[in-house]
């Protein structure tokens, strides 16, 4: 595994897109860009899964399995078996 | 809490400034070097930020001192509202990740504050970072407030109102030098007893090289590591810190032929591997921890590194201390 960061869980379905330009005000990492009246998916790599896109899409054009990246919150509820990601950040 | 008294008494409206004082600039200094974490908190709720009227602007932020600080600062000239949202003194991306920077907070707390009845308008600013806990449109039907999202940082505030577009840079996130420098005090903070009580068992174990090695492999997981992040090469944060690890290490390891040509060739390789083997393993896990507090690690990303290489962080460090060990009594 040479770049975990390759792949992510971004899903977007252009053709329940109605052109609000949502996901491109909302995303941090320009994933999305405006073609014409639709959203267009041009830079899926750089997601970071945050879930703004798919939060403020009324149409549910997107779909994302969100969370935040922390290794150790993640560490952290693995070892007090707690489901829930907590940290104090 | 909620009490009925404060539901129904007129909205109470805290006054703020834009001026930042030296006791805001301590609050702040005290909670980059992580003192009182979770304590740098505002009262939430509405405040009015010079001399608004109702149809000033009202901007929401976190209940937490920098953030507060960081929008009243940058809206020098310009009056306003604030609507400060309890986040548990937590900051705005976090909180939202959370979603304590949420759909339902805003909705209760434009409630409480009777905000409809202060401004004439119906409008919220938003800091973009606050969108991954908000559902705008959920928003606008359960109080009838649009969300508009303005820019990422607060700077970017002055220039964004002027058009109520943001342009593709108010709208990305970077990770720059300044932002990987104000987190390591915290960090420093939260490691150094650990790293101490390993410093002075180390040194009874193997001496002061020991020791200081075990200060070389955190700082380079904590201070070198931040700062070099964009320049380490591959991709996973595992790695570099193996890679950075592992050179820091390699001083260590030379060190010893070089401190004891009089040893057995075994005993040099032997002390030398400890070193190789348990420091870029201490390294690599800080850097590991460090994907939280960057701008653009996806959960499932971290994941993937946790299980490829948490067992290997594990394994060499325990050989690498086991072989330690063995040292302390063949001699």
């Amino acid at each position: 595994m040479l770049n975990a960061y390759e792949v992510n869980t971004l899903v977007y379905d252009p053709e329940l897109c109605n052109g609000c330009a949502m996901c491109v005000a909302v995303c941090p990492h320009a994933v999305f860009e405006m073609d014409g009246r639709l959203a267009k998916l041009t830079n899926a790599q750089a997601c970071m899964e945050c879930g703004a896109c798919q939060l403020n899409c009324v149409t549910g054009a997107i779909a994302v399995e969100s969370g935040v990246g922390c290794a150790a919150a993640m560490i952290r509820a693995a070892l007090t078996g707690q489901k829930e990601v907590i940290c104090d950040c | 809490m909620i009490d009925l008294a404060s539901i129904t008494a007129a909205p109470k409206i805290f006054p703020t400034t834009h001026r930042l004082t030296a006791r805001n600039r301590w609050d702040h200094f005290l909670a980059r070097v992580g003192v009182k974490r979770g304590e740098h908190r505002l009262e939430p709720g509405l405040y009015a930020l010079g001399n608004p009227t109702p149809d000033s602007p009202v901007f929401v932020t976190a209940n937490y001192t920098l953030s507060f600080d960081a929008l009243r600062s940058a809206l020098e000239g310009i009056d306003g509202y604030i609507l400060v949202l309890d986040t548990q003194g937590i900051n705005v991306w976090c909180a939202a990740g959370k979603g304590t920077f949420g759909t339902n907070e805003i909705v209760l707390r434009v409630i409480i504050t009777r905000l409809g009845e202060v401004v004439q308008h119906r409008k919220l600013i938003l800091p973009q970072l606050g969108a991954p806990g908000v559902a705008a449109h959920e928003v606008k039907k359960r109080t009838g407030f649009w969300v508009e999202y303005g820019p990422v940082r607060a700077v970017d505030l002055p220039a964004y109102l002027k058009t109520h577009t943001a342009t593709p840079e108010m709208r990305r996130v970077e990770f720059p030098l300044r932002d990987r420098l104000v987190l390591i005090p915290v960090d420093i903070t939260q490691t150094f007893l650990p790293t101490l009580l390993a410093a002075v068992v180390l040194y009874f174990l193997g001496g002061w090289v020991s020791s200081l090695a075990a200060v070389a492999a955190v700082f380079a997981g904590i201070v070198m590591f931040p700062i070099l992040l964009p320049w380490l090469p591959t991709h996973n944060f595992s790695t570099k810190g193996l890679i950075l690890g592992g050179l820091v290490a390699l001083l260590f390891a030379l060190s010893v032929f070089l401190r004891h040509p009089d040893w057995a060739w075994w005993r040099q390789v032997g002390q030398a591997l400890e070193f190789l083997l348990a420091m870029p393993a201490v390294t690599a896990f800080l850097a590991l921890n460090f994907t939280g507090s960057t701008t653009f690690t996806s959960r499932s990303g971290v994941k993937r590194e946790m299980f490829a290489y948490i067992p290997a962080m594990a394994w060499t460090f325990g050989i690498g201390f086991l072989l330690a060990l063995v040292f302390v009594f063949i001699r």
